[in-house]
């Protein structure tokens, strides 16, 4: 791959990645509901961040374009991610999601 | 098109209903809206008009599917009125259902994977709400927060294998792609097949293939029961048909990537969802096992030749959809205000409500796959498209695995008619009555004239 603006694209693909890499591991170890949360919106921004690079070094703006398509679905489910959040907080008093266990098997 | 533009209209009209006051006529319009709808579905078909720059095609696949999608939804509508009735917010959650559905028709006539992303959240952030519904429930809680949890942790995975796609091929254009993966064969960068691959993976998660599928009983266990039914009709049949399009044309070419990956998803499919059902009590968490099972049964399909599997996933789907409907309907009928489905709850169903009892042991043996209903018809035509594409092995593994399939639904069936019933007579309006009769005919019509659908597409 070529580099642009003296970074490889190679770099940019590896930061994502990282990002990305720790998202998902945060969603799969943490226990808060809040922190999770957070690390859903890692995972998406790793992926806004790589989109952004692609779209530069391709020199084409759809890449730009979807980066705002995903800025606003994130910004809708985390609207609704919250409300569901604050609909079990009522009912259990906590946002730890051990408590989420009574439907197994 | 006019379809999606007529559904979306609807869900706007919903939402006005509050403040126009004409809540009452709600439903009927709506059906009245979904019926245009369809005919306009009719209306377009052989046409394959393609509208915003290429992002979407209307092609006969696409039309087929939302047909089948508009055709369950008023069927769904009709079981699930109560739904509708016995809880506040009746706008709202129409609204949510219609927005849904034009999500479903998206995913079925994306070209772009704007659109394909678009869809999947579109229908993804309705249910999450609807899933949540009975707010003072918990186990509705937790099946919304869990819902919302694997599904926007299964969009990551998607958008990121979108991004790894277009940096490779540099358009966002199914058909583009695929042209590009053609012609540079062999020089295309290693993390264009890693995209290939989250893709998998994020799409596995949607369409709930093992090991993908952890939340999918607990979410359908915990939903109310008529939410329950959408997702396991709609919500599929839409996840299906966008799984086939991207795999079918945009990665065709790069089959043997993914092929040995899917094989075993496949293969764990059939296997972990037929027997995890055989040990679930309640009807409804069986009843979710049996449509992860059911996926297994489309993949080998989608295996043994996925360019031209699509008229059999057709069928395969649509009697599917049929018969989880009716299954659902009598479901939330047995369940009750306290959707209790507990298995002892259908003891001596057959005394209790004969039409109830007949109507979804009609629905259970077609899902087993019994002739002449078309369950059985469904399988068949996978199995003699696997045996000619030399998959003996794994045909051998999904006829044991749907001789699981038999017992358990079986499980359900003597419990309505040897054992002895437990309750009161089961009072049913004459509405539901003449929809099951409704969904009878229709299982049996699907059952004996198979070949109008097989031949659509």
């Amino acid at each position: 791959m070529q580099p642009q603006n003296g970074i490889p694209i190679d770099y940019y693909i590896w930061l994502a990645a990282a990002l990305f890499t720790i998202g998902v591991l945060g969603v799969l170890y943490r226990r808060n509901a809040i922190i999770i949360f957070m690390c859903i919106e890692l995972m998406l921004n790793a992926v806004n961040v790589l989109l952004v690079a692609f779209s530069t070094y391709l020199n084409d703006a759809a890449g730009q374009v979807f980066v705002f398509f995903i800025m606003a679905v994130a910004a809708a489910e985390v609207a609704v991610g919250l409300a569901i959040l604050i609909m079990m907080y009522r009912n259990t008093k906590t946002t730890d999601i051990n408590i989420l266990n009574r439907l197994k098997w | 098109m006019n379809a999606l533009f007529v559904i979306c209209g609807l869900g706007i009209i919903s939402l006005i209903a509050e403040i126009a006051n004409f809540r009452k006529w709600l439903i009927s319009i709506i059906v009245l809206g979904l019926l245009g709808a369809a005919a306009l579905v009719v209306a377009d078909w052989n046409t394959a008009v393609a509208y915003y720059h290429d992002m979407l095609v209307f092609d006969n696949f696409s039309l087929a599917f939302t047909g089948l999608i508009i055709g369950s939804s008023l069927l769904w509508f009709w079981t699930a009125s109560d739904f509708f009735e016995a809880l506040f917010h009746k706008t709202d959650k129409s609204a949510l259902i219609l927005f849904a559905i034009a999500g479903g028709v998206l995913m079925t006539s994306f070209n772009n994977m704007a659109m394909l992303f678009l869809g999947i959240e579109i229908l993804s952030i309705s249910l999450y709400v609807l899933a949540g519904s009975r707010k003072e429930d918990l186990g509705s809680n937790e099946a919304a927060f869990k819902y919302f949890l694997m599904g926007s942790f299964a969009t990551g995975f998607l958008l990121f294998g979108i991004t790894l796609v277009y940096g490779a091929t540099g358009t966002f254009q199914i058909n583009t792609i695929a042209n590009y993966v053609l012609t540079h064969a062999g020089e295309l960068p290693s993390f264009f097949y890693a995209g290939a691959l989250l893709m998998l993976i994020g799409l596995a998660f949607k369409i709930s293939a093992v090991p993908f599928h952890f939340w999918a009983p607990d979410v359908y266990e915990g939903s109310p029961t008529a939410v329950t039914g959408f997702m396991s009709t709609v919500v599929k049949i839409a996840a299906i048909a966008s799984f086939f399009k991207i795999f079918a044309t945009c990665f065709s070419t790069i089959a043997p990537v993914w092929y040995t990956i899917l094989l075993v998803i496949m293969v764990l499919t059939l296997v972990i969802a037929n027997i995890t059902a055989v040990y679930q009590n309640s009807v409804k968490r069986m009843l979710a096992y049996s449509s992860v099972g059911h996926v297994g049964y489309i993949l080998l399909a989608f295996l043994a030749d996925h360019k031209e599997s699509d008229g059999t996933i057709f069928f395969y789907l649509a009697a599917y959809a049929v018969s989880s409907l009716a299954a659902f309907g009598a479901l939330i009928l047995v369940g009750g205000k306290e959707e209790n489905t507990l298995v002892e709850r259908f003891n001596g169903l057959f005394k209790r409500n004969p039409i109830v009892a007949v109507g979804l042991t009609i629905a259970l043996l077609s899902l087993a796959g019994i002739p002449p209903l078309p369950g059985f018809f469904g399988k068949y035509l996978v199995f003699a498209m696997a045996i000619n594409n030399g998959m003996i092995p794994y045909v051998i593994v999904a006829i044991v695995t749907s001789l699981i399939g038999v017992y358990y639904y079986f499980r359900v069936i003597i419990a309505m008619y040897f054992k002895d019933a437990v309750a009161e007579p089961l009072k049913v309006s004459t509405s539901k009555e003449v929809l099951i009769v409704v969904l009878i005919l229709i299982t049996l019509a699907l059952g004996i004239f198979p070949d109008f659908l097989i031949q659509l597409l």
